[in-house]
């Protein structure tokens, strides 16, 4: 809309003055607000303003005259001097100093100073103030009463078809990450849908396995590397050995040639400490030991086999069922075999005879735990049928200290990293034991039941605090116990050496005992050499002793089962009493059940 | 004179017959070690060092109060204990070492 003003003016009145007068306010325009209008705009919502609430400054800038600096360092010898006094000179600094001691001021000033100074000397001589009151009091850190575990995860085996947990292995740093072997231990169980995959899990998700390692043949046991952590070693169940490496996948970077390896499944293998964090070794139940280098795994370094008569007869040898290396002690190793003998070897001995050093014999059954003690490299555990044994290994024919013998036959078992006396051992019920020999020698400290399924391997993380346990259906256990069992007590290694020195004492002394008995033995019967009869009878031939011990057994059977006889006649008197009619002899079979079971039951 | 020498010689001795007393300086403003019990390099170590600290012990003081002014300074560490004395024209320095 314009707005326009008109006004008039005559033409003879241009130029003229102007004459201003006053007039009240006139309304020209009324502009009225048009709502049509506002449907050109919206509303800005939300608006966004910007505020500040500083202070206004304004920037000046100022020029001065300049000032120069220029750092340099000065060097101090000995300052002061007066300009006359040359200070190297000792005639004249003496002759400066004796001019100040016969100052007046000088005297003055010192007598002063002195006696304050003598007060606050003789303040510090009298009371220490920053004396200790307490200083020989350590914390002393509580005992929990009980010592406990519990089960922190569980993880366990994916696939359909459980397999059981044959081995586990911690990651090296940190420990973060859990490795677990799986395969079918039991004779011919293999399915052809059962899985042959293992897997690596990390602790805090039980739900998938961090990583799946895919072998040619299910793993029995794995290892990780302890030099690199993303190399690990596993044994299969046939025989070979490969090595995964996690950054490069599931596959096995190399596996060994199937003519070189073991001919049985690899029940143990162990990295070896060298400079290139290479090399293994491996055992299996065909008697051989054979060491490994990964980057060339077409064939093995070195082979041992595990004849006790050392002339390396295979037929002859030991079945190899658990491995043990101790890093400190690099040129010895020790083989747990399938007899229950464990034989230590000397890994740089010259001919093949002299690497079996000597053997410990004991058990009853395969070895399937071997471990030394971390603390006192001179003892280790062994864990085998239905016991554990500490040995020492000065001592050949026995074990210095043992458990006794338990209801369940013992699958796996090893040292607590963190203290020279606690152990822990698993057992086929599915039991976990924790040993603290010198709390308690008969009884486990602690015993838990961890599932209903028996336990086949357990391994203790480095820091002593966790440890993970397979089972056979697979399932791998990870168990935090508490602090009371994996830190260091005071005297704890002084009692524990005092410990182990007092029964290897007194297994040496019975040793020397039984060795006398012998020698009086042999000196006696020597002395009745005479007698020919009694000598040929004391060389009975194997075969004869078969037989005599055939002939007792069966001499044993009749009898029990004469007696049984009898008492089945009296049984059957006595039912027939009761019933008041006379029993068939099919009954009779029922007695005898009822007193086989009976006889059972004690 | 000589009497008052000896004055001072018998206070100084005094101090260095107490117990711990390790050695005595006595430094002038300029910094010159005047009297010493200790072997000259560690004099003039400690008397350079000990006069600045002092200077600056000094000036703290009278900044946070005018009307203030050091009397004694101590310096403990964990062999001894350094105490001076200070003056305006003289130090008296004293090491100790107290929990002897």
């Amino acid at each position: 809309m314009e707005i326009v003003y008109v006004y008039t003016k005559k033409r003879s009145e241009f130029g003229r003055q102007c004459n201003f007068s006053d007039k009240p306010a006139e309304l020209h325009v009324d502009i009225l607000p048009d709502p049509s209008l506002t449907d050109n705009f919206i509303d800005r919502d939300p608006c966004d303003v910007a505020i500040q609430c500083t202070q206004e400054m304004s920037e000046h800038e100022v020029n001065t005259e300049r000032f120069d600096c220029e750092p340099c360092g000065i060097n101090h010898v000995e300052g002061g001097w007066p300009k006359d006094v040359n200070s190297q000179e000792m005639e004249q600094t003496i002759r400066y100093r004796k001019k100040v001691e016969k100052d007046e001021n000088y005297v003055n000033t010192l007598m002063q100073l002195g006696s304050h100074m003598e007060h606050c000397i003789r303040q510090n001589n009298t009371i220490d103030i920053y004396q200790e009151y307490f200083e020989e009091e350590e914390i002393v850190e509580e005992m929990e009463g009980q010592p406990s575990a519990k089960t922190v995860n569980v993880f366990r085996d994916p696939n359909e078809v459980k397999r059981t947990a044959t081995s586990l292995s911690w990651h090296p740093d940190g420990s973060c990450k859990l490795a677990v072997a799986y395969s079918s231990m039991e004779f011919q169980k293999v399915t052809k849908d059962m899985s042959y995959d293992s897997y690596i899990w990390d602790l805090e998700n039980t739900n998938k396995p961090e990583m799946t390692l895919k072998p040619v043949s299910p793993l029995v046991c794995l290892e990780y590397n302890p030099k690199d952590s993303h190399i690990l070693i596993g044994g299969s169940y046939n025989g070979q050995i490969a090595y995964w490496d996690t950054r490069k996948g599931s596959q096995p970077v190399e596996m060994s040639a199937v003519e070189h390896s073991h001919r049985d499944p690899v029940y143990k293998v162990i990295w070896l400490q060298s400079k290139t964090g290479t090399d293994s070794f491996s055992a299996s139940t065909d008697g051989q030991v054979l060491w490994w280098d990964i980057r060339k795994m077409s064939e093995p370094t070195e082979r041992l086999v595990l004849d006790p008569s050392k002339k390396g007869n295979l037929d002859n040898a030991l079945g190899a069922f658990s491995l043990e290396f101790e890093t400190t002690m690099p040129t010895k190793f020790m083989v747990g075999t399938e007899q229950g003998v464990v034989v230590s070897c000397n890994r740089k001995a010259k001919t093949p005879a002299e690497k079996i050093v000597c053997t410990y014999s004991g058990h009853y059954g395969p070895i399937y735990a071997l471990q030394r003690n971390p603390f006192f490299p001179k003892n280790f555990l062994t864990v085998a049928d239905w016991t554990a044994r500490i040995w020492s290994e000065d001592i050949r024919d026995s074990s210095i200290m043992w458990t006794k013998y338990h209801m369940a036959y013992l699958s796996d078992g090893c040292w607590s990293p963190a203290r020279p006396s606690v152990f822990f051992t698993v057992k086929m019920d599915g039991t976990l034991d924790i040993w603290d020999f010198l709390f308690k020698q008969n009884d486990p400290t602690l015993s838990l039941k961890v599932c209903d399924e028996a336990l086949y391997s357990l391994r203790v993380q480095d820091n002593g605090r966790f440890l993970g346990c397979g089972s056979q259906l697979g399932t791998a256990t990870l168990l935090e116990i508490s602090s009371g069992l994996c830190t260091l007590q005071k005297n704890e290694k002084a009692l524990a050496t005092a410990m182990f020195e007092r029964e290897t004492k007194r297994e040496k002394i019975l040793e020397a005992c039984h060795r006398e008995m012998r020698l009086k033995e042999r000196s006696r019967s020597e002395q009745s050499k005479e007698d020919e009869a009694k000598d040929g009878e004391a060389e009975e031939s194997a075969e004869e002793l078969v037989a005599c011990a055939e002939r007792e057994f069966y001499e044993v059977v009749e009898a029990e089962m004469k007696k049984r006889g009898k008492d089945d006649k009296k049984e059957k008197e006595k039912y027939e009493r009761k019933l008041g009619k006379t029993v068939s002899n099919e009954n009779i079979f029922m007695f005898t059940d009822y007193l086989n079971t009976s006889s059972q039951e004690f | 004179m000589f009497c008052v020498k000896a004055e001072v010689e018998e206070t100084l001795k005094r101090i260095q017959s107490q117990k711990g007393v390790q050695a005595i300086i006595i430094v002038n403003a300029e910094g010159i070690p005047v009297k010493t019990t200790l072997d000259n390099s560690s004099t003039v170590q400690y008397a350079g060092l000990i006069h600045q600290l002092v200077m600056k012990a000094r000036s703290t003081v009278r900044d946070i109060d005018p009307q203030n002014d050091l009397t004694f300074l101590r310096v403990r560490s964990k062999k001894n204990e350094i105490m001076i004395a200070p003056d305006k024209d003289y130090f008296l320095i004293v090491i100790q070492n107290p929990t002897e």
